[in-house]
């Protein structure tokens, strides 16, 4: 029973690693790209991470997993704002030029 | 089919996906077409190998894999934003350059 729920967390995060990915191939500009990457890849490692919490079991174990998924949860916003903002401030300059240039 | 059986076929059916997410997500590191895009190829990237670890850990019975995860996390989130900083620097290093390029053709 228990291996049946680790395989269904594992196929669902893979999944959704998958999807994070394709979105990042297919969609049209960065901030939306980022959108797919963060949210549907961090999902995707969360549920791959609850999978092998399940199937372990043993308390070392469980809080590497808890540990490694709050990192991931604490780290992907913010390194969606650093991009997003490096991306922001070179768009305001590329305009600021071409409103000066004309 | 049993439980174990489920189980070794969930996994190898998981590192397949996860190979064929990260072979995507390289299309988007070769292609382009920004900086900036390929920085959250990169991203994307690392968040797949800590996936990719994790269910090997499961495939392979052995949780040692679980270290690799937790440290890449956090290297990747090192390289991500030293990156991030370093295509926002970029850009305003190219403009003073320019600026002093065009003072020494108007001191000439």
């Amino acid at each position: 029973m228990i291996d049946v729920i680790v395989g269904l967390f594992l196929i669902a995060g893979a999944a959704f690693v998958l999807i994070a990915a394709i979105g990042i191939v297919r969609l049209p500009d960065l901030l939306t790209r980022m959108h797919a990457s963060t949210k549907a890849g961090t999902l995707g490692a969360l549920l791959v991470m609850v999978g092998l919490a399940f199937y372990e079991g043993s308390g070392e174990v469980v809080s590497k997993v808890v540990a490694t998924s709050l990192f991931l949860l604490l780290t992907a916003p913010i390194a969606a704002h650093m991009i997003g903002r490096a991306h922001a401030r070179v768009m305001q300059k590329l305009k600021d030029e071409e409103a000066a240039d004309d | 089919m049993t439980g174990a059986g489920f189980l070794n076929f969930a996994a190898q059916l998981s590192l397949l996906l996860i190979l064929l997410g990260m072979a995507v997500a390289f299309v988007r590191l070769a292609k382009g077409p920004s900086l900036a895009d390929r920085v959250v190829a990169l991203d994307m990237m690392t968040v797949t190998i800590i996936s990719f670890c994790g269910v090997y850990a499961v495939f392979m019975d052995e949780p040692s894999f679980l270290d690799v995860a937790i440290v890449l996390a956090l290297v990747g989130f090192l390289a991500t934003v030293a990156l991030a900083r370093y295509a926002e620097r970029r850009f305003e290093l190219d403009e003073t350059e320019q600026k002093h390029a065009k003072q020494k053709e108007q001191d000439t």
